[in-house]
C-alpha cells in the first residue's frame, strides 16, 4: 500500500514548522499517519482497544484484592514447586515468563528476515515463536491442573479469598486464549511465507487480496502486545 | 473561519494511497447477501436495527398500556413488565441506536463522504454485520427461552440481575442477554476498526481532516469512543456470566435469598456499576455525537449557509468525547460510593455543558439569516435542537448531587434521558433518512406522509415526555409497574399517565406510516436525480445514483474545499461541491 505512485505536476506547498506543522501534517489529506499501512493502523487501534479490556480486568482484580476482608493467599507459596526436594517459589512462572519473552525475540528476528524476503528463515523463526507460545500455554495448563488438584476453584480455594481463584482463572485464561490465537495466526502466516504467497502475490482465500510480508510484522505487533500484557499480569498476580 | 477555506487554490498534494483493489462479487449471494460492499452492509445493518427496533416499539406500547391503565391487561403482570422495560431499553440503546448510527450511517456515509471506494477491510466489515445479526438473534431468542428474557433493568445491576426473584435471573434470560452483548461487542469491534482506519488512512486527495463534513467527525469520534468504552462492558458481562454460571463472586456479596444463605460472598456490586457506567456514559455520546454531526450537515445544507464555527464544532465534538470518559459516576450518586467522588463527577459533568452549548449556539447561528428551506430533514433538525436543549437543561438538574439525590429513580430521570438520548437522536435519524434516502434508492420519500410523520412524532414526543417531568417532581418512582394509592399519587398523576399512554400509542402508529413510506417510495417515489438537495459533500457528487460498487467509477474524486461552501458571494450557484476546483485551476488538474 506504500508503493511509489505517479508524481503530481505540482509539488505540495511547504508546510509550517513546529506544533502547527505537526497539526497540519497530521490533519493533511489522505493519511494521518504517513507511511503506516492500513493493516498496521488497524492492528494498533485494535491493541489500544484490547488494552482497555485487559486494563478493566486487572483493575477489577486489584479492587477485589484490596477490598477483600478475608486474607489473600500468598502467591509465593501458592505458585511454588518442589523440585528434587527443594522448595522453589515462583519457579514455573519464571520459566514461563522467560519462554514468552524469548518468543518476542524470535518474532522480531522473523520480522527482520521477512522484510529481507528470506522465506525459509522467516518461516522457521515464526514456527519457533509458535512453539514457544505453545510451550507457554502448555505450562499454563500444567499450572492450572496443579492448582485445581490442590483444590483451587473459581468459586473458592483452601487458603482464603474466593476471588483469588476467580480472578486467576479468568485473567490468565483470557491471556492464554490470546496466546493460543497468536499461535494459530503464526502457523497460518508461517505456512503462507513458506509457500511463497507473498512473493507470488497469491490472493487470500477469504479476502481475495494480495498478501505482503508486512503481515509478519502485524502478527508480530500482536505477539509483542500479548507479551507485554503478560508482564503486567506477572507483576500484579505473582509479585504483589 | 476564513482560514479553513484558505485551502482553495492551493496545490493538491500527489496521491499517497494507491487505488484499492476491490473484491468483485460473482454471484447474487456475494453481491447482495454476503456482500463486502459497505453500502450493502449499511442497508443490512439498518434494516436489522429497524426490525429489532420495532420490537422495542411494541414493548414500549405494552409498558405504557400497563402504566396508563394498570390492571386492565391481564397479559402484563409485574414480571412481564420488568422484562418489557429491560428489553425495550437495551434494544433501543445498543441494538438500534448504536447499530444504526455507526453500522448503518457509518458504513454508508464514511466511504462516500471521505471519497474512498469502500471501507479499508471489506471482509472484516462483512463479518461485523453477520456477528451483529447473531447478537440480535441471541437477544431475540431470550423471548422464547424458558423463563423469558431478563427483567433486571437495562443496567443489569447485580446482585438482583442473577437472583431468582428477578425474571430470567436463574433462567436463560440473563445468560442470553450477557452473551448477546459480548457477541455484539466482538462484531462491533470489527466494524469500528474499519471506520476509524478508513477515516484516518483512506481519504481522497485534498480531503484533509479539517475539510471533512461534521457527519464524519461525529461518527468517527463516536467510533473511537465505542472502541474504548465497550471493553468495560465486555469485562463486566464476562464477569457477571461467570458469577451466574460458575458461581464466582465478582459482583456478589454474601447474600440470603428466601431465608437461605447463598454460596456467594465477598464480591462488590459497586464494581459492576463502575464498569457498567464507564461504558454507559460514553455510550450516551456514542449515540449523540453522530447525531450532532449529522444535524450540523442537515442544517447547513437546508439553510443554504456554511456551518457557523466549523473548527469550534469539530473541537467541541472531540472534547465532548474525551470528557465523557470522566463523568461516569454521576449515574451513581445514590450508590453509596465515597461522597467526595460526587464532587469531582458533578464538576466534570457540568463542564460538558460548555462544549455542548457551543454546539447549540453554532447551530442557531447557522440558521441566523439563513435561506431556510423547511424540508423534512430541516424540520427534523429543528425539532432536534429544541428537544436536545430541553433534555440538556434537565441534565444540569441531575448532574448536581444535591438536586439529583431526591430526583434519582423518579420519572424525571426517565423524562430526561428519553428527551436527550432517545427522542433527540431518533429525530436526527429520521431527518437523516429523509435526507439520504434519495442517494440510497434514487427516489424521494413521499412529502405528505413525511409531514404527517413529522408532526405526529414531534408533538407526540412532547406529549409523552413533558408530563413525565412533572410526575417525577411529584415523586412518582420509575420502574414501578403499579403505583397503588400512596398519598403522594394524586389524581393528576393517574390522568396524566393515561394521557401519556394514549400519546405513546399514537406516536408509535405514526412510525408505521414512516415504514410504509420507506417501502412505498422505493417504487413510487419521485425520481431524485444525483443531487436533489444541491449539497456540497462528496456523496452527492457520485457519477451514478445510487452509487455502484466502488462508488466513483474510474477516477477517485479530488477535494478542493471544505464541505460548507453554500451561498458563496459571486459564485454562479448557491453551492460549490467539494470536488470543484477553484476557477482557473480546472485545466491544470484535469491534466494531472
Amino acid at each position: 500500500m506504500s508503493a511509489p505512485l505517479k508524481p503530481s505536476a505540482l509539488e505540495p506547498l511547504p508546510r509550517s514548522s513546529g506544533l502547527a506543522g505537526f497539526a497540519s501534517d497530521w490533519a493533511s489529506d489522505q493519511r494521518a499517519f504517513k507511511n503506516v499501512s492500513w493493516g498496521k493502523a488497524m492492528m494498533w487501534i485494535f491493541l489500544l482497544s484490547d488494552t482497555f479490556v485487559f486494563g478493566c480486568f486487572l483493575i477489577a482484580y486489584m479492587s477485589a484484592r484490596m477490598s477483600t476482608t478475608v486474607p489473600w493467599p500468598n502467591p509465593s507459596e501458592v505458585f511454588a514447586l518442589e523440585i528434587g526436594g527443594v522448595h522453589v517459589p515462583l519457579i514455573l512462572i519464571a520459566i514461563m515468563t522467560f519462554v514468552l519473552i524469548s518468543s518476542s525475540g524470535t518474532m522480531a528476528m522473523a520480522v527482520n528476515y521477512g522484510y529481507r524476503r528470506d522465506r525459509r528463515k522467516t518461516a522457521a523463526l515464526m514456527l519457533l515463536t509458535a512453539l514457544f507460545g505453545a510451550t507457554f500455554v502448555g505450562m499454563q495448563a500444567f499450572e492450572w491442573s496443579k492448582l485445581i488438584a490442590e483444590g483451587v476453584r473459581p468459586w473458592g480455594n483452601p487458603w482464603g479469598a474466593a476471588q483469588f481463584g476467580s480472578t486467576f482463572f479468568m485473567i490468565t485464561g483470557f491471556h492464554g486464549t490470546h496466546v493460543t490465537f497468536g499461535v494459530i495466526f503464526l502457523l497460518i502466516i508461517a505456512r503462507k511465507v513458506w509457500r511463497g504467497d507473498f512473493d507470488t502475490e497469491r490472493r487470500g482465500f477469504f479476502t481475495s487480496r494480495k498478501g505482503h510480508y508486512e503481515i509478519v510484522e502485524i502478527t508480530g505487533l500482536y505477539w509483542h502486545f500479548v507479551d507485554l500484557v503478560w508482564v503486567f499480569i506477572f507483576a500484579f498476580f505473582y509479585l504483589w | 473561519m476564513v482560514d479553513v477555506r484558505s485551502g482553495i487554490g492551493e496545490a493538491v498534494p500527489p496521491a499517497e494511497v494507491e487505488d484499492v483493489e476491490l473484491y468483485h462479487p460473482h454471484s447474487w449471494w456475494t453481491r447482495y447477501v454476503f456482500s463486502q460492499d459497505a453500502k450493502i452492509i449499511a442497508i443490512q445493518y439498518s434494516t436489522t436495527a429497524i426490525a429489532i427496533g420495532m420490537v422495542a416499539l411494541v414493548l414500549s406500547w405494552l409498558i405504557r398500556l400497563q402504566l396508563g391503565f394498570p390492571g386492565t391487561f391481564e397479559l402484563i403482570d409485574a414480571e412481564r413488565y420488568y422484562q418489557f422495560i429491560t428489553m425495550h431499553g437495551m434494544i433501543m440503546v445498543i441494538y438500534l441506536l448504536t447499530a444504526l448510527f455507526l453500522g448503518g450511517f457509518g458504513n454508508y456515509l464514511i466511504p462516500l463522504m471521505v471519497g474512498a471506494r469502500d471501507m479499508v477491510f471489506p471482509y472484516a466489515n462483512m463479518l461485523s454485520y453477520w456477528i451483529y445479526l447473531l447478537a440480535v438473534l441471541v437477544l431475540a431468542a431470550s423471548f422464547f427461552a424458558p423463563g423469558g428474557p431478563t427483567g433486571a433493568g437495562w443496567t443489569l445491576y447485580p446482585p438482583q440481575a442473577i437472583l431468582s426473584n428477578t425474571p430470567g435471573g436463574r433462567d436463560w434470560g440473563i445468560i442470553l442477554m450477557l452473551s448477546s452483548l459480548i457477541i455484539f461487542i466482538i462484531g462491533f469491534t470489527m466494524g469500528g476498526l474499519n471506520y476509524v482506519v478508513t477515516v484516518l488512512q483512506g481519504r481522497a486527495r485534498g480531503m484533509t481532516l479539517m475539510r471533512m463534513p461534521l457527519t464524519v467527525w461525529g461518527i468517527i469520534t463516536a467510533t473511537v469512543m465505542a472502541l474504548l468504552a465497550f471493553p468495560a462492558l465486555f469485562v463486566a458481562c464476562v464477569m457477571m456470566l461467570f458469577d451466574r454460571l460458575l458461581g464466582t463472586s465478582f459482583f456478589m456479596p454474601a447474600i440470603a435469598e428466601m431465608g437461605e444463605q447463598l454460596e456467594y460472598g465477598g464480591g462488590s456490586p459497586i464494581l459492576f456499576q463502575h464498569l457498567f457506567w464507564f461504558f454507559g456514559h460514553p455510550e450516551v455520546y456514542i449515540v449523540a455525537l453522530p447525531a450532532f454531526g449529522i444535524v450540523s450537515d442537515l442544517i447547513s445544507t437546508h439553510a443554504r449557509k456554511n456551518i457557523f464555527g466549523y473548527r469550534m464544532m469539530v473541537w467541541a465534538i472531540v472534547i465532548i468525547g474525551a470528557l465523557s470518559f470522566v463523568v461516569w459516576a454521576h449515574h451513581m450518586y445514590v450508590s453509596g460510593m465515597n461522597p467526595y467522588f460526587g464532587f469531582f463527577f458533578a464538576t466534570t459533568t457540568l463542564i460538558i455543558a460548555v462544549p455542548t452549548a457551543i454546539k447549540v449556539y453554532n447551530w442557531v447561528l447557522t440558521l441566523w439569516r439563513g435561506d431556510i428551506h423547511l424540508t423534512l430533514p430541516m424540520l427534523f433538525a429543528l425539532a432536534f435542537i429544541v428537544t436536545f436543549v430541553n433534555g440538556g437543561l434537565t441534565g444540569l438538574f441531575l448532574g448536581n448531587v444535591v438536586v439529583d439525590v431526591p430526583l434519582s429513580d423518579t420519572m424525571f430521570v426517565v423524562a430526561h434521558f428519553h428527551m436527550v438520548m432517545g427522542v433527540a437522536p431518533i429525530l436526527v435519524i429520521f431527518g437523516a433518512i429523509y435526507h439520504w434516502y434519495p442517494k440510497v434508492t434514487g427516489r424521494m420519500l413521499n412529502e405528505a406522509l413525511g409531514q404527517l410523520h413529522f408532526w405526529v412524532t414531534f408533538l407526540g414526543a412532547y406529549a409523552i415526555f413533558f408530563p413525565m417531568h412533572y410526575l417525577g417532581l411529584v415523586g412518582v418512582p420509575r420502574r414501578y409497574h403499579e403505583l397503588g394509592d400512596a398519598s403522594f399519587v394524586t389524581d393528576s398523576v393517574h390522568s396524566l399517565n393515561a394521557f401519556i399512554s394514549v400519546a405513546a400509542l399514537i406516536v408509535g402508529a405514526a412510525q408505521i406510516v414512516f415504514l410504509f413510506n420507506l417501502v412505498w417510495s422505493l417504487r413510487h417515489g419521485r425520481e431524485a436525480g444525483g443531487n436533489p438537495w444541491r449539497a456540497t459533500t462528496l456523496e452527492w457528487q457520485t457519477p451514478e445514483t445510487p452509487p455502484p460498487h466502488g462508488n466513483w467509477g474510474k477516477e477517485l474524486p479530488v477535494v478542493y474545499r471544505w464541505a460548507y461552501d453554500y451561498s458563496v458571494p459571486g459564485a454562479p450557484e448557491d453551492f460549490i461541491p467539494q470536488n470543484q476546483p477553484a476557477p482557473g485551476r480546472m485545466s491544470h488538474e484535469a491534466a494531472s
